[in-house]
């Protein structure tokens, strides 16, 4: 694939990449997708092309629809590189992969960066003890490995990513040792406030009420409005430090609940990575508690050429992924006078309407599952940065010391610099920063992303 | 060295799904059997290791959090190749892995090959 040029290159075989992938590929155009995992699918329909007839029913109907999608992608005619990790797209739209050990680069007339969501971090004390994962991570053992906790588990949080856990383990007669909701009554009032907007859509909400109807008729034993979230840890048969129980207070009541697998999520946020490394503009979301990068309606950055489609852009879920993928799809054939702007328009304007209906939900979901204050920045003992062990308390005395923001904090105290770039981070570090100087976290601004996106070995490197 | 898996491989809910092809590996020189067809990270905690890699700064155990390639909290040394990502890498028979402890070691003069780490210390 070296020294090509292709004139779609798509990253991200989830929703958005896939559906991006296959109508830019429909319309005549050359179209690589490269890939991180094994199989297409992306987190959400992740192993869908092997997974069989029992983790199908499991997994319930929303998943087996990414099934489609990936039989269209094959027929489609684009090219497909799995298990190739991007580590660099320049502004010029020079792709560097990573694969099989080898380093190799190729040129794109334009890029579609899928790379969808990550789960946002939930620094509570003990949340990097062995034992503790996110529900997001417990959903891809299942889909990937037919794999369910041993014992019964833990899920603690507040969004749909936590109740389809539970509903999918609840099918598998997987036992729950209890959910513990996070959300509280406040803003379950100040959900009502965009119901009207959200009853529009209905289908979704009305799976939403399913999947708790489900859990409660189980028996899951259900805490709601907790606070004071604690991982309490224990000792190991090998001496090593593990997770043993969940501690944490319903309206001042303390509550312990002993389990050896502790299931955290709260909600997921745009993967910025490529985003913010291309120096494209971004905007704090104050309903999303995120950043965003900032395009247009079809999806094209301030960066000429290249698109983001799906969750990378705004979190919006499979269904609004995999229509921005077409529209942007669309928008790319124009420009590159497959099809003219007339055609686009006609073939894009369902798409539009579509994404509108979709997207109708969030104000009502963004709203009922706002991450607590607490959780989003916690207290002086908890672990922020995961990598380099830096706490909250550090962070504030970077702060106290004139630490201005996230790139700051680096030099201050390594914060952000281990493997994980910033990931499970990022977000933590502006929001404690931006709350210990009393201004907005758009002001505090984000860490400064540098290619590579992923770890590379000089090695690696070398061979290019 | 192995502890009650945290997480079990579901049973086929009928004859015609097929169990999961069993693996012999070895962790930290420990001979292991684990089922195929999954990551690295997935078919060790499907057996009991709890502990894939202690930090660099304390030494605390630490073990896969996301499993999907961005916490890098299951990083493992396999077949010699130190800081490899358990989770996105698919478990083979016969695989040498080891768990990562602290910063990964510098290769001795006498064999060094070009594998440095970008985020090695």
């Amino acid at each position: 694939m070296a020294a090509d040029t292709v004139d779609v290159a798509v990253i991200g075989a989830g929703p958005a990449g896939l559906a991006a992938a296959t109508q830019a590929a429909r319309a005549g155009l050359s179209v690589v997708l490269l890939d991180e995992q094994e199989a297409v699918g992306g987190q959400i329909y992740r192993a869908i092309e092997r997974s069989d007839a029992q983790r199908r029913t499991i997994l319930g109907a929303d998943y087996v629809a990414g099934a489609a999608l990936a039989s269209e992608f094959a027929r489609s005619g684009a090219r497909y590189a799995p298990n190739a990790s991007v580590w660099q797209v320049t502004r010029e739209r020079t792709v560097h992969y990573l694969k099989d050990g080898k380093v190799s680069s190729f040129e794109a007339r334009r890029v579609v960066l899928a790379t969808g969501a990550l789960e946002r971090p939930f620094p509570i004390p003990g949340w990097t003890l062995p034992g503790v994962m996110t529900a997001g991570a417990a959903q891809i053992l299942l889909k990937s490995a037919g794999e369910v906790p041993a014992e019964p588990a833990i899920l603690v949080g507040c969004g749909p990513l936590l109740y389809l856990l539970g509903w999918q383990y609840v099918r598998a007669g997987v036992p729950i040792r209890a959910l513990v909701d996070t959300t509280r009554h406040e803003d379950r009032w100040r959900a009502k406030r965009h119901m009207l907007s959200a009853l529009r859509a209905w289908p979704y909400l009305s799976k939403g009420l399913q999947l708790m109807r489900t859990l409660r008729e189980a028996g899951v034993p259900m805490h709601e409005a907790a606070d004071d979230l604690r991982v309490e840890s224990g000792i190991d048969e090998d001496g090593s430090e593990r997770a043993r129980a969940l501690n944490f207070s319903v309206r001042g009541v303390s509550h312990r609940i002993e389990a050896n697998v502790i299931l955290l999520h709260q909600g997921v946020v745009p993967n910025t990575q490529f985003t913010l490394s291309l120096r494209a503009s971004h905007k704090w979301d104050d309903a999303q508690l995120c950043f965003a990068p900032v395009t247009d309606q079809w999806g094209e950055l301030d960066v000429p050429g290249i698109f983001v489609a799906g969750d990378g852009s705004g979190i919006g879920g499979a269904q609004a992924a995999e229509t921005q993928g077409k529209v942007t799809a669309l928008a790319i054939a124009a420009q590159l006078g497959v099809i003219d702007t007339a055609a686009r328009n006609r073939s894009a304007a369902p798409l539009l309407r579509r994404l509108a209906d979709v997207m109708r939900i969030r104000p009502f979901l963004d709203s009922l599952y706002r991450p607590r204050d607490e959780n989003r920045v916690p207290k002086d003992e908890v672990i922020v940065c995961r990598c380099e062990e830096v706490t909250a308390g550090e962070l504030r005395s970077f702060v106290k010391l004139g630490c201005l923001g996230p790139n700051q904090a680096k030099s201050f105290g390594r914060c952000g610099m281990g493997p994980c770039q910033g990931r499970l981070c990022g977000l933590t570090v502006t929001e404690v920063i931006a709350d210990a100087r009393s201004v907005p976290p758009e002001t505090i601004g984000y860490y400064r992303i540098r290619p590579p996106i992923k770890p590379l070995t000089l090695g690696e490197l070398a061979g290019e | 060295m192995t502890s009650k898996p945290l997480f079990r491989v579901l049973s086929p809910a009928s004859g015609t799904d097929a169990e999961p092809t069993i693996l012999q590996i070895w962790f930290n020189d420990q001979p292991l059997s684990v089922p195929g067809g999954r990551s690295v990270a997935a078919a060790l905690l499907a057996v009991g290791i709890q502990r894939f890699r202690a930090t660099p700064v304390s030494g605390a155990p630490r073990a896969p959090y996301c499993m999907m390639g961005a916490c890098f909290e299951c990083l493992v040394e396999i077949d010699g190749m130190p800081s490899r990502q358990s989770c996105l890498v698919t478990v083979q028979d016969g695989m040498r892995i080891h768990s990562q402890e602290g910063a990964r070691d510098l290769p001795p003069l006498s064999d060094l090959n070009p594998v440095e780490n970008a985020h090695g210390r």
